[in-house]
């Protein structure tokens, strides 16, 4: 599961869940960041597997090592097939929730996270695609 | 993974071993609902020392065990919270008001008996 | 013939040409290296430094110069450059006094290459398309040089500042101050916030006193990051009080509309340490009472 550069992790229960994050911030602390950095990556990933399994029951998450203009970080990739997000705008705002939950999924991932990319098509499935750089 | 539940004197304490999935989570809410009952127990302390990562999933439960366990007539202390924990969850907009905290079990279990005694207390409000 | 004669022209090797022209700076260095000097002091270029301190840098910036035309290779120089910037920047030369010095020496070579080639345009018009690309790489790396390390040294400056700018202290136990002091972006509330939590946590802090007599201007995202500084040190079991509300930063929050009633404040420093005593203070009382308490069943 845990490759040299590229981390991937079936989300279909709550174990995978903790499995996730645990390892996104095992695969996250060999690059520079701070241990803040790496809770805050940890909780992320956390909130966004959560969500594919509020949402569509199952789906991927992969993490790789990103490199923008001389920085270099991780990006997450999370994409399921599930049923769609019909008004993204209105997802990303905070409390909004149709699982009755709290609702800070998304939107507080998107808080984290150093860029936030949110792809959705009703009845296909939606990609969430998120970097953190570090220092 | 089974959280073990100590009875101390009045109070009950639920010392989280290692990460706990959303159903752990939501047992030991039962558990500690149900034992505060059983053994009429004035507070409750919930130490979260091991945990590196809280989300929204985990302060939702904590703070729904929060509310129940004063229905039940007993309070709910949250200790040992890490500094990367606490400064991650007020970002995520998780500030858990309403639930007491304290640095650690130590503080957590002198908070209590402060309280007890009826005396004014300092911190965690 | 006159084509072939141009072909011949066209592909007479950049090397030679390029070592005519070293040859030439080699011949002049005296001469020239006097004229380059003598132009920086005439444009007030390098002010901070004295009439023999531009000579020995110009000496060392042509020898260098040369170098790279010789052999292409641009590593002393920018060894030099660095070097150069690391004794001359804390001096305040500023970066338009590098760029413009290293312009004029180009200057200084194109007038001298004029004269001596005027006589044959053909032929200074080759030396010139020869010598202006170097040239134009020798200036570029001495300023980018002298631009990194002032980043550099810029950085380094603002990691020291915002270490100094936070200081947790411990004023009795139980008790931290956190002075805060100049502007606060989300960089620094961000670090100053790290830094309070691990201070709370090492101190076993009870109660912090945040002062900010010392912010200029308090708007709703600083205020935002002050209400999660204090939300956090509670998550962490600390009573945060926040003093040194200016009636101005005040007046500032209740217009925009900041909830503030989270924040436990007090007017200045000084109150603030006195509520946090009585706050603490409760605690000595009641260890008092419960040091009575087993002197009564002794």
């Amino acid at each position: 599961m845990l490759g040299d550069d590229e981390l991937h992790v079936q989300i279909r229960s709550d174990a995978d869940v903790v499995l996730a994050r645990q390892e996104g911030r095992r695969f996250a602390s060999r690059l520079e960041f701070s241990s803040s950095d790496l809770t805050v990556i940890s909780a992320a990933i956390s909130e966004i597997a959560r969500s594919i399994l509020e949402y569509a029951r199952t789906g991927d998450m992969h993490i790789k090592l990103a490199e923008k203009n001389g920085r270099v970080g991780i990006v997450v990739v999370a994409r399921d097939e599930g049923p769609g997000i019909r008004d993204v705008e209105l997802a990303m705002q905070d409390g909004y929730s149709t699982s009755g939950g709290l609702g800070l999924g998304l939107p507080g991932a998107r808080r984290l996270m150093d860029e936030f990319e949110l792809r959705s098509e009703v009845g296909r499935g939606t990609t969430v695609t998120m970097r953190k750089w570090a220092r | 993974m089974l959280v073990p539940i100590l009875r101390q004197g009045p109070y009950l304490i639920a010392s989280i071993q290692s990460a706990l999935t959303d159903a752990d989570l939501l047992r030991l809410r039962d558990d500690l609902v149900e034992q505060v009952g059983r053994y009429r127990s004035r507070g409750v302390i919930v130490d979260v020392t091991v945990l590196d990562v809280m989300d929204s999933f985990a302060v939702r439960t904590i703070s729904s065990l929060a509310q129940m366990i004063k229905l039940r007539g007993a309070e709910t202390l949250l200790v040992g919270i890490q500094p990367e924990v606490a400064f991650t969850m007020v970002q995520l907009g998780l500030a858990l008001t309403g639930v007491a905290t304290a640095l650690d079990l130590e503080e957590g279990l002198s908070y209590l008996d402060e309280r007890d005694k009826g005396g004014e207390r300092v911190g965690g409000r | 013939m006159p084509q072939r004669i141009a072909v011949q022209a066209n592909v007479q090797p950049t090397a030679d040409l390029l070592s005519e022209l070293v040859a030439h700076l080699g011949q002049n260095r005296t001469q020239l290296r006097e004229e380059w000097a003598r132009r920086i002091t005439e444009s007030v270029l390098l002010t901070a430094m004295t009439k023999d301190e531009i000579f020995a840098e110009a000496t060392s910036v042509y020898d260098n110069y040369v170098e790279v035309l010789e052999t292409g290779s641009v590593e002393a120089l920018q060894a030099y450059a660095r070097n150069l910037s690391e004794r001359i920047i804390p001096r305040g030369v500023e970066t338009h006094e590098v760029v413009g010095i290293v312009l004029l020496l180009r200057d200084v070579l194109a007038r001298s290459l004029f004269k001596k080639y005027q006589a044959d345009f053909g032929l200074l018009n080759r030396v010139l398309d020869a010598y202006e690309p170097a040239a134009n790489r020798i200036a570029n790396t001495v300023a980018v040089g002298f631009v990194q390390e002032r980043e550099r040294i810029i950085r380094q400056q603002q990691e020291a500042i915002r270490e100094l700018s936070t200081p947790v202290l411990q004023v009795r136990e139980r008790l931290l101050i956190l002075p805060i002091i100049g502007i606060v972006d989300s960089q620094r509330a961000r670090q100053l916030t790290e830094q309070l939590l691990r201070g709370i946590r090492s101190n076993r802090a009870k109660v912090v006193v945040m002062d900010i007599t010392g912010v200029p201007s308090v708007d709703s995202t600083v205020a935002n990051h002050l209400v999660q500084t204090v939300e956090a040190s509670r998550l962490l079991g600390a009573t945060v009080i926040v003093t040194g509300l200016s009636p101005e930063i005040a007046q500032t929050l209740v217009t925009i509309g900041v909830d503030l009633t989270k924040m436990n404040t007090v007017g200045d420093l000084q109150g603030g340490i006195e509520e946090a005593e009585r706050l603490l203070g409760y605690d000595v009382t009641s260890t008092g009472r419960l040091a009575a308490a087993h002197g009564d069943r002794e």
